[in-house]
């Protein structure tokens, strides 16, 4: 079990998906995953052999560490990917549903077009994706004080003596790829608001002209 | 999710690109992702375990580290390939949208559909003209960019391309100016000559592209103009018509054995 899950249950959402859905399918591949993949994984891969105290008291380190990074921001990262990703699972299940209902309907070859119950399932789950998205970017600031990372925290719990410095590895890495993990979240912010006005707009214009058709027949 | 994906992602563009774009996604896989991948990551595996300063006082090594090293070599090396790579995307999905398209005639039995069945379609190479030509470019001109960037960063941040030996550090809490030793610097050294020394091969590459496409076009625009030049300005339509015919004709029998050569 690995990425290589998401990436293809990712690649099957994407033959429902609009033109701004597979815009953001590439951009989670290329810009998310493969980013934590490739290159932030391992910037914090030994974080907390590389957290030092300037302390010789048995303890202080790990009780420190744990005060200040309760999650680490890699297990938030990887997180905030899984749950973002999740929601696209409801159009998948609704396809899969419906194929089973309608057995001779082939929806695959027609795989551009929503509509109906599909749309309202897509619609939701975009919100649901955004929802989601904002949530741990509000986690993300809540829990460390914005997207700084300073090189120095003073610490003074238990069984630290007294008011104890604690440096933390490579800062200035970390936090340009944090920078670059919430550039990415609001670009996918963006790209889902824009694909649920489109939607709403397009299908309410469809209605409208329906409804003055008939008016006029 | 790795590089192997990103491997079948571009591998579906090379179908439709060039000589010279098929010879720069090649140079791209084996002598920057797959260096990356084999060799590279296990040299900088070590680096801040193997960063030693002449000093006992805690936290030195980490400030001096992180002063020296803001973002390390690998990683830089990591999201150029990914940047670079990801303007052949807008390329995919152009033809990804051509082939909707193409589904999409084929369906409503629109008689101007030359395929016979969506099997064709989806095994059909896409000639570079027309939008494509424009998406294309575009894509090649921002690999430039992106490229030209992350090369100047690397300059500017490292202040060259070597990799000292000793690095003299007095950030907080150092006492005082401390010797700070990185490892293998003469192996960072090589790699990194190396990596930037593909990376102005695939420049080279990429300018070589855009130059051969832009001559193609002002050569087919030339000869569409010249033709045009000849034809008499009575002309029946009918005659135009068998004209734009004989010039299809032409061009597509060019093209094939383009296609056939590259």
């Amino acid at each position: 079990m690995s990425w290589v899950f998401l990436r293809d249950l990712l690649s099957g959402v994407n033959k429902y998906s609009t033109g701004i859905g597979r815009i953001w399918v590439a951009v989670v591949f290329m810009f998310r995953l493969l980013v934590y993949v490739a290159a932030a994984e391992n910037i914090w891969k030994h974080e907390h052999d590389e957290f030092e105290c300037n302390i010789k008291q048995p303890g202080c380190e790990n009780v420190c560490f744990d005060h200040f990074f309760p999650v680490s921001h890699i297990r938030l990262w990887a997180l905030q990917l899984i749950m973002v990703s999740t929601p696209s699972l409801l159009v998948v299940f609704h396809v899969a549903y419906r194929q089973n209902k309608h057995h001779k309907q082939k929806l695959h070859k027609n795989p551009g077009k929503i509509d109906g119950g599909l749309l309202c399932t897509y619609l939701i789950s975009l919100i649901l994706k955004t929802g989601l998205e904002i949530v741990f970017l509000v986690l993300f600031y809540k829990l460390y004080n914005g997207f700084k990372i300073p090189p120095l925290v003073k610490c003074d719990i238990k069984p630290c003596p007294n008011t104890v410095d604690c440096y933390i590895s490579k800062p200035t890495e970390k936090m340009i790829f944090l920078h670059f993990l919430l550039a990415t979240s609001c670009l996918c912010i963006v790209l889902n608001l824009s694909e649920l006005s489109y939607l709403i707009f397009k299908y309410s214009i469809k209605c409208y002209l329906k409804r003055h058709l008939k008016k006029q027949q | 999710m790795d590089w192997g994906a990103l491997h079948t992602i571009l591998g579906g563009v090379n179908k439709h690109s060039t000589s010279i774009g098929k010879i720069w996604l090649t140079v791209l896989f084996i002598f920057r992702i797959m260096i990356l991948v084999v060799a590279a990551e296990r040299v900088w595996g070590d680096e801040q375990d193997d960063f030693v300063c002449n000093t006992l006082q805690p936290g030195c090594r980490n400030v001096c580290y992180d002063h020296f090293f803001p973002i390390s070599h690998i990683r830089l090396w990591a999201l150029q390939l990914i940047f670079v790579s990801t303007p052949a995307l807008l390329v995919a999905m152009h033809v990804a949208y051509r082939r909707h398209e193409k589904k999409r005639q084929f369906r409503k039995g629109d008689q101007k559909c030359e395929f016979k069945d969506i099997e064709e379609i989806r095994k059909q190479r896409f000639r570079i003209e027309g939008s494509l030509w424009w998406t294309y470019t575009s894509s090649i001109f921002f690999r430039l960019i992106f490229e030209a960037v992350f090369m100047y960063a690397f300059y500017f941040m490292y202040d060259g391309f070597r990799m000292p030996r000793l690095m003299k550090c007095n950030a907080w809490p150092c006492p005082n100016t401390v010797d700070c030793f990185v490892s293998r610097p003469t192996e960072k050294t090589v790699f990194t000559i190396f990596m930037i020394a593909v990376s102005s091969i695939c420049i080279l590459l990429n300018v070589a592209e855009l130059c051969y496409l832009l001559t193609k076009f002002f050569l087919r625009r030339s000869k569409k103009a010249g033709n045009s030049k000849q034809q008499p300005n009575h002309e029946s339509k009918e005659e135009t018509k068998q004209n734009e015919m004989n010039e299809l004709i032409s061009d597509s029998c060019q093209n094939t054995v383009i296609g056939f050569s590259s």
